[in-house]
C-alpha cells in the first residue's frame, strides 16, 4: 500500500519499513523551535530531570531553535525577565540557532526557520507554536505542540506516542486573477472544509497552481492549514523548494525530496479551481467565516494591519506598496506594517517599499507577532474594526474583546486602507 | 456528579479561554488568574473560589481550537475544573492529557448551566434533564502518559531508561 509524504516521513524518522494511518510511533526530531514561550519549556524541562540525579541537558543543542518575536522589543518587566532566563539557558546549553532581538537575524520564526535554512524536506519540525505548519511549504512533517511537549522533546529528542494522521489531498488548478493569490486560496478552502474539517489530519496540497506558486505563497496556505484543525500542511518538495533552499536560503548542502507514492491512501480529496476565486475575506469571530469581498465591501476600519507570520513577505510588502503607490491612507484609518524578518525589512528598505508606505501614512514596525495576538502595540479601542492579513480573528485576538477583525490577503488590506472601507482591490482604477 | 457552571457554543479558541496579553504569564502556579480574563464574571466566580472543584464547563465542537499556548490548560487545571466538548482540538487535548486537566468527549451532549453531570461507565448521564450520552474514550496512544500521572513523570521515566542504557 502506498504511503502520503507524511507517513513516509514518519515511517523514515522512525525506524520502521512502512506506517498507516493510527499507528503509533516515536519520531526522532530534527528541528525543535519556541519563541517566548521557552521560558515555560525551559521550566518544564528542568522539572523532567528534577530528582534524576542527572546534569539536566538538551539531547542535541544544534537542534533547538529558540527566536524571540511574540513581544519585541520587550513590552513589560516581566517579559525582559522571561526573555532574560531564556538567553541565559541558550548560553549554557550552547544553543546556536537562537535569534535574539536584532536586525540581523531577528524576526519572526516561521520567517526565520525557512530563511535560515534550518528547514528541509523529509525533516519532521515541532515548534511551541500552533502555526509551526508553515514549515510545511518546504516538505518537512511540521507540527505545533505545547509547551511540556516540548520539554520532552528537549529531554528525549523523539516525540513520544504520535498517532499517525490521516490525510487530505487538495489539488489546485487554474490562475489566480490580478489581485488574488495564495492568502484567498487558503481563506477559500478553510470556509469550505470549517474550523474543524481538517482535525487530527494533514492536507497535502497538489496541482499546477501549487507547482507555480513560490515558497512564499506555500509558507502562506501552510501557516493557514491549521485554522481548518490540520496537524500540518505540506506541499511536497519540487523544483522551487530546492530553488528556495539554495537562493533565499543559502543551503549548500545536498536536499532530498520526500515524496508520496501514486498509490498513496487519503481520506478524502478536494479539488478547487481558483481560476474564478474573488478575494476572500474571514469576518468576526471565526477564520472560517469565509466571504467573497463583495459581501462586505463599505465595511469601516479603524485599523489595517500588513504583516505576521502569514502575510508578512517581500512579496506582500510589494503588492501592498504596490497598491499605494501616489495614494494616501484615509483620514481616521491607521496602517501598521510589520516585515516577517529583519532581512525581509531591509530588502524592503533598499527597494524603496518603505519609503512608499511613509508617505502613505502607515507606520513601519519592527518585524514581531504583537499586534495579531493582542500582546504588542497596536491595541484596538473599543467598537473599532480592524483589517488584517493575519491569521486569525477570535473574539478579544487582537486585545480587546470589544472590537472585531476581519482577515484578508495583503491586495485587500492595502486598497482597504486608502478607502477607509473594505474594498475590492481589482476596482478603483487599480492596476 | 458535579455542576455546570458555564455552557459555551462550538469553536471555543484558547484566545478566549487565556487571553494573548496574559501569556508573558508562563507558570501553572501563577496562570489560574487569567481564566476566561474577558469573561469578567465567571473569571470572578473562579477567582473567589464559587466554584468548587470537578465543576464543568460544557462546550461544543473543537474545543481549544487555535494557539497551542498551554496556559490555556494549566489555567483550568488550576481550578480543577472539567471540560465536556463534542469533540476537542488536537493541541488542547494533547495539552490536556500531558497536564492532567480531565476531558470528556461526549459527541451528542447536551446541558445548561445549572444542570447535574455523572459519569457511569462510559456514558455520561445529565441528572438534571434524565438523559443520558456516549463518550470517545482518549486516544489509546496517550494511555502511558494518562497511566504516568501526566507528560513530566512520562518523560522523566523515558529519560532515565534512556540515561541508563547510556549512549547507542
Amino acid at each position: 500500500m502506498g504511503m502520503t509524504v507524511v507517513e513516509k516521513i514518519l515511517a523514515r524518522a522512525s525506524g520502521h519499513q512502512s506506517v498507516k494511518v493510527g499507528d503509533v510511533v516515536e519520531p526522532r526530531i530534527d528541528l525543535a523551535m519556541s519563541h517566548e514561550n521557552a521560558a515555560l519549556v525551559i521550566n518544564q524541562f528542568l522539572e523532567v530531570y528534577r530528582d534524576t540525579g542527572y546534569e539536566p541537558r538538551v539531547w542535541d543543542a544544534s537542534r533547538v531553535a529558540i527566536i524571540f518575536d511574540h513581544r519585541v522589543p520587550a513590552e513589560s518587566p516581566k517579559t525582559a525577565s522571561n526573555q532574560k532566563k531564556i538567553r541565559e539557558f541558550v548560553t549554557k546549553h550552547a544553543i546556536s540557532k537562537f535569534h535574539d532581538i536584532r536586525g540581523d537575524i531577528g524576526g519572526i520564526c516561521h520567517q526565520i526557520l525557512p530563511e535560515s535554512g534550518y528547514v528541509r524536506p523529509g525533516f519532521v519540525v515541532v515548534g511551541t507554536d500552533s502555526h509551526t505548519t508553515s514549515h510545511g511549504a518546504l516538505g518537512a512533517f511540521s507540527f505545533g505542540m505545547g509547551a511540556t511537549e516540548m520539554a520532552s522533546v528537549w529531554a528525549l529528542g523523539i516525540a513520544v506516542n504520535i498517532e499517525v494522521p490521516a490525510t487530505i489531498k487538495v489539488n489546485v488548478t487554474g490562475r489566480f486573477a490580478p489581485f488574488v493569490g495564495p492568502k484567498d486560496l487558503i481563506l477559500h478552502l478553510i470556509g469550505k472544509l470549517s474550523a474543524q474539517g481538517a482535525n487530527f489530519r494533514v492536507i497535502e496540497f497538489h496541482g499546477e497552481t501549487i507547482g507555480k506558486m513560490p515558497t512564499s505563497g506555500r509558507l502562506v496556505i501552510c501557516n493557514m492549514s491549521v485554522e481548518a484543525g490540520a496537524t500540518s500542511g505540506i506541499v511536497p518538495a519540487d523544483g522551487e523548494t530546492l530553488r528556495y533552499l539554495r537562493n533565499e536560503a543559502e543551503v549548500t548542502d545536498p536536499v532530498e525530496a520526500v515524496l508520496p507514492d501514486s498509490d498513496a491512501v487519503y481520506d478524502r480529496i478536494v479539488n478547487i479551481n481558483v481560476g474564478g476565486l474573488d478575494p476572500q475575506v474571514a469576518c468576526p469571530h471565526t477564520v472560517d467565516n469565509v466571504k467573497p469581498v463583495g459581501k462586505v465591501v463599505g465595511t469601516r476600519v479603524n485599523q489595517i494591519v500588513i504583516g505576521s507570520c502569514t502575510n508578512g513577505r517581500l512579496d506582500d510588502l510589494q503588492i501592498a506598496a504596490h497598491i499605494l503607490r501616489g495614494n494616501k491612507v484615509a483620514q481616521n484609518t491607521r496602517m501598521l506594517v510589520f516585515p516577517a524578518s529583519g532581512k525581509i525589512y531591509r530588502q524592503a528598505i533598499e527597494q524603496g517599499l518603505v519609503a512608499e508606505f511613509m508617505r502613505a501614512g502607515a507606520v513601519v514596525m519592527n518585524p514581531g507577532c504583537g499586534p495579531c495576538l493582542g500582546v504588542h502595540e497596536g491595541a484596538l479601542g473599543d467598537g473599532e474594526v480592524a483589517l488584517s492579513t493575519t491569521n486569525r480573528n477570535f473574539k478579544g485576538r487582537m486585545g480587546n474583546p470589544n472590537s472585531e477583525v476581519y482577515l484578508c490577503s495583503p491586495a485587500v488590506a492595502a486598497a482597504s486602507a486608502i478607502a477607509g472601507m473594505i474594498v475590492d482591490p481589482r476596482k478603483g482604477g487599480l492596476h | 456528579m458535579a455542576r455546570v457552571v458555564l455552557k459555551l457554543g462550538d469553536d471555543v479558541s484558547t484566545d478566549v479561554i487565556y487571553p494573548g496579553r496574559y501569556m508573558a504569564t508562563v507558570l501553572p502556579s501563577e496562570t489560574p488568574q487569567f481564566a476566561f480574563a474577558d469573561m469578567a464574571d465567571f473569571n470572578m466566580k473562579l477567582k473567589s473560589r464559587q466554584l468548587p472543584p470537578g465543576s464543568i464547563i460544557v462546550g461544543g465542537k473543537n474545543f481549544g481550537c487555535g494557539s497551542s499556548r498551554e496556559q490555556a490548560v494549566s489555567t483550568l487545571k488550576g481550578h480543577e475544573l472539567t471540560i465536556v466538548a463534542k469533540d476537542f482540538a488536537r493541541i488542547f487535548l494533547q495539552n490536556s492529557i500531558n497536564l492532567g486537566l480531565t476531558l470528556v468527549t461526549a459527541p451528542d451532549i447536551e446541558a445548561q448551566e445549572g444542570d447535574n453531570l455523572a459519569i457511569e461507565g462510559e456514558r455520561l448521564l445529565n441528572t438534571t434533564s434524565g438523559k443520558s450520552y456516549a463518550t470517545v474514550p482518549l486516544p489509546k496512544a496517550r494511555q502511558a502518559i494518562m497511566d504516568a500521572g501526566g507528560l513530566i513523570s512520562y518523560s522523566r521515566k523515558r529519560l532515565l531508561e534512556k540515561l541508563q542504557k547510556g549512549p547507542p
